[in-house]
């Protein structure tokens, strides 16, 4: 079937937010090239449980598709039409299934060696979006933390390489209660611009005592759903037939309550937590790779307006098999690999900060837990620098907000 | 409270500006190498190799490929911030060899069929997650063909089950009973331990794009029972020796070694596998697998000059397959993975040493991975006419 076969009674199966969605600009989505739509097919039927902000992209993205006129809509989509797709992806069942049918898009692309030419294509098609588009406002300016090295007692290589050109070095922090003052100002920031969904806190190890208006996110209160997938992805390897991309689309249709999560909680965040495990690679082992990629996630689809992320010492690496297989055994953990893998996560988590709107003026800290040394980048804040001032958490935070 | 005039007289100099930073990063690997071990370049110099021609010299020729393993970027390698984790490539090798620095890769981005596009010169297009053979001869199946070479003189070992088709293609003249042996030397130890209550576990992971699942095995590898026959390995030797290596890429060196002392093949293709710990996101363990794969392959270069059957006959090649995405490429996330197709996950290098090769020398001018299988045609004298790249012609 092609998108221009579409009719409205094909979407019986989109949860209602987002049927409602589709059928409103089913002329809009007609027009799009079987290369493009169920891409944002992919977006809209999670339209129920995403964040506002991802909600506002998609209610912007489809109105600006219904405002083109047909010539328009051809000019936009001249490159993804030019894409030769298969019988095989053109008789799928892309309607219902969008997120399986990008999958296999993807696979025909990289075999055609039309990859690149998507690839291209879509940046062009994402830049206009945004040129025609100008950004909200927001609030108040971005402000990412990240605290790095929890339980490491000396560490005598250089820290936040990657960071040092774009901040002020600070070797002479006074570490006393500096989780607490940190957790102090990001509550501080929540209450004074509430925005669902707009201030986190993301603990790769066991969440600390904060204020209930920040979101959170934790590994260690997630460790009964790990358990859960774990489980199930042992069971389904059992199974005739099972491949890597069938173990992908199963890992995709999970919903909370497969894993054992409670119904009556925050759906939009039961979701959320469900794809960091699922859809992402090494988040159910690593506790580093976890609060990197959920900082990533936080940042991408809730554009949140704060984030604390606080890394804490992953396991230490074991075998595959056996870290799947949830084999009982003494956890050790890599103390030093941790706060090296979270310098590096740090550094993302201010790049994935960067990509958001209004960027030259968001600001960024990170601390090495317990110590005496961090790192503050902002728009007043001389780049490339060092300062030997003493200055608490708190008045590093404050910093970072001029 | 720090006020905005503290700033005033307390910080100093930083040890970059921003523009200082770009400008680092921007420079070419040539330039990284030229300031680290002021070897020249390579357009300066007289094209023709210094290979030694002549039917007595092919014939004794031996050639080793190392694909290092899971692809590594510049940051973690050649660029000044990254020279710390290859110390015995900068240091041992590089001024040995001629160093290719635009090796670009224009197909699939996934291990295994990029290593089957390295071996057959062409960009494969099978599955990258099925233990298939490649669509088109290898260099194996060129190799043992046109100079009637015996089946012990080419050998592959690799990684993971998924790499078990890798020896020979399916391509009609060609094909099964005319590539390579396979060794994987997980497999091995997996059918070695099996019976035992000892702890092996921590070597059999199969790969890191799929830690889930491993494709069963159907092909031409190499099986327990030959172990002791054409290794001269014994079970009990074997499990006892894979107890003291620290990781897979460890075991495949030690099997490697075995095969070069009592086989000697011609023609030895090794595939590293460590570094793709980066799939689990895990930065430190990637640097690991960066840092004892250029120790390996400088024990390899090392164990070449002390066989007799290769010392002063050997040409080295070490390359990636393929690199991994840049950190600016908000498609991906960095190092993890090589998705985005972006230049930093298709652009890498090969190193080229010993045997007919200049040494200390840089060449910039972008050449394709599909190049190889060609240029180890030239320069051992077999025909790969399906192969699509063309002979590098500084090395033949």
């Amino acid at each position: 079937m092609l998108p221009r076969d579409l009719k409205a009674e094909q979407f019986a199966g989109y949860p209602p937010q987002a049927r409602n969605l589709v059928v409103a600009h089913l002329d809009a989505l007609q027009q799009l090239p079987l290369s493009f739509l169920p891409s944002l097919l992919r977006e809209v039927i999670d339209y129920d449980f995403k964040f506002p902000a991802e909600r506002n992209a998609i209610d912007i993205e489809l109105a600006n598709l219904s405002s083109l006129s047909p010539a328009q809509a051809s000019d936009w989509f001249q490159a993804f039409s030019q894409f030769s797709l298969s019988p095989a992806l053109e008789h799928f069942d892309w309607v219902n299934q969008p997120a399986q049918f990008v999958e296999q898009l993807s696979a025909y692309l990289w075999t055609t060696h039309q990859l690149d030419g998507f690839r291209k294509a879509a940046l062009v098609y994402g830049d206009r979006l945004h040129s025609v588009v100008p950004p909200d406002a927001i609030p108040v300016r971005r402000l990412g933390i990240a605290v790095i090295g929890q339980g490491v007692t000396t560490y005598d290589a250089q820290l936040f390489r990657n960071l040092r050109p774009h901040g002020a070095y600070f070797a002479h922090v006074k570490p006393d209660n500096g989780l607490q003052l940190l957790l102090n100002a990001v509550a501080a920031r929540a209450k004074a611009h509430p925005v669902p969904y707009g201030h986190w806190y993301i603990d790769g190890g066991q969440q600390a005592d904060h204020d209930p208006s920040l979101t959170c996110v934790s590994y260690q209160a997630l460790e009964p759903v790990r358990a859960a997938l774990l489980r199930k992805i042992q069971a389904d390897l059992q199974r005739p037939g099972m491949g890597p991309e069938e173990l992908r689309t199963h890992l995709a249709r999970l919903v909370p309550a497969d894993l054992g999560m409670d119904e009556a909680g925050d759906a939009v965040l039961s979701r959320f937590q469900i794809k960091l495990l699922t859809e992402a690679s090494g988040t159910q082992i690593f506790s580093t790779t976890f609060a990197q990629w959920a900082a990533r996630e936080a940042l991408r689809r809730a554009q949140s307006l704060t984030l604390l992320v606080r890394f804490a010492p992953r396991q230490r690496q074991k075998p595959m098999n056996e870290l799947l297989s949830n084999s009982q055994g003494n956890v050790e953990l890599d103390l030093t690999g941790s706060l090296v893998d979270a310098d590096m996560g740090a550094y993302y988590n201010w790049l994935n900060q960067q990509r958001l709107q209004v960027a030259d003026q968001s600001a960024f800290l990170v601390w090495f837990e317990g110590h005496s040394q961090a790192l503050v980048i902002g728009p007043s804040i001389p780049r490339g620098t060092e300062s030997t001032t003493a200055a608490d958490l708190g008045e590093l935070i404050a910093l970072a907000a001029t | 409270m720090i006020s905005e005039s503290s700033f005033n007289g307390k910080f100093k100099a930083g040890v970059s500006t921003p523009q200082e930073f770009a400008r680092r990063l921007s420079c070419t690997r040539r330039d990284f190498l030229r300031g680290a071990t002021g070897i020249a370049l390579g357009s300066a110099l007289s094209s023709a190799s210094p290979f030694v021609r002549g039917a007595t010299a092919t014939k004794r020729r031996k050639v080793i490929v190392v694909t290092f393993g899971g692809g590594a970027r510049d940051q973690e390698t050649f660029a000044p911030e990254g020279q710390e984790n290859i110390p015995h490539l900068l240091h041992e090798l590089i001024p040995q060899s001629s160093f290719f620095t635009q090796v670009v890769n224009q197909g699939i981005l996934g291990h295994y069929v990029a290593t089957a596009s390295l071996a057959t010169g062409v960009y494969e297009t099978i599955n990258n997650f099925s233990a298939v053979p490649p669509e088109h001869p290898t260099v194996f199946e060129y190799f043992r063909k046109d100079l009637r070479r015996p089946s012990s003189d080419a050998w592959v070992v690799a990684p993971s089950n998924g790499f078990n088709r890798i020896g020979e293609s399916d391509y009609r003249s060609y094909g099964p009973g005319m590539g390579a042996r396979v060794v994987l030397p997980k497999h091995l130890l997996t059918a070695a331990m099996s019976g035992t209550t000892t702890d092996y576990e921590h070597l059999l992971r199969d790969n890191y794009e799929t830690p889930l699942y491993a494709p069963q095995l159907a092909g031409n590898e190499f099986e327990l029972e030959q172990m002791e026959t054409i290794l001269k390995l014994s079970v009990d030797d074997f499990r006892a020796h894979a107890l003291t290596v620290s990781s897979p890429d460890e075991l495949s060196m030690f099997i490697a070694r075995r095969l070069m002392q009592q086989e000697a093949p011609s023609l030895l293709w090794i595939t590293m596998h460590d570094i793709d710990i980066a799939h689990a996101g895990a930065y430190s363990l990637y640097i690991e697998g960066i840092r004892r794969t250029d120790r390996l392959c400088a024990e390899l270069w090392k164990a070449v000059q002390t066989e007799p059957e290769y010392a002063g006959n050997t040409t080295l090649f070490v390359l990636p397959d393929f690199g991994r995405d840049s950190d600016q490429d908000a498609g991906g996330n960095g190092f993890q993975h090589h998705r985005t197709g972006d230049p930093a996950s298709r652009t890498t290098w090969m190193m080229a040493l010993g045997a007919g090769v200049r040494q200390g020398v840089v060449y910039d001018q972008p050449m394709q991975s599909t190049d190889l299988v060609p240029t180890l045609g030239a320069m051992m004298g077999f025909s790969p006419s399906l192969a699509q790249g063309r002979p590098i012609k500084e090395l033949i």
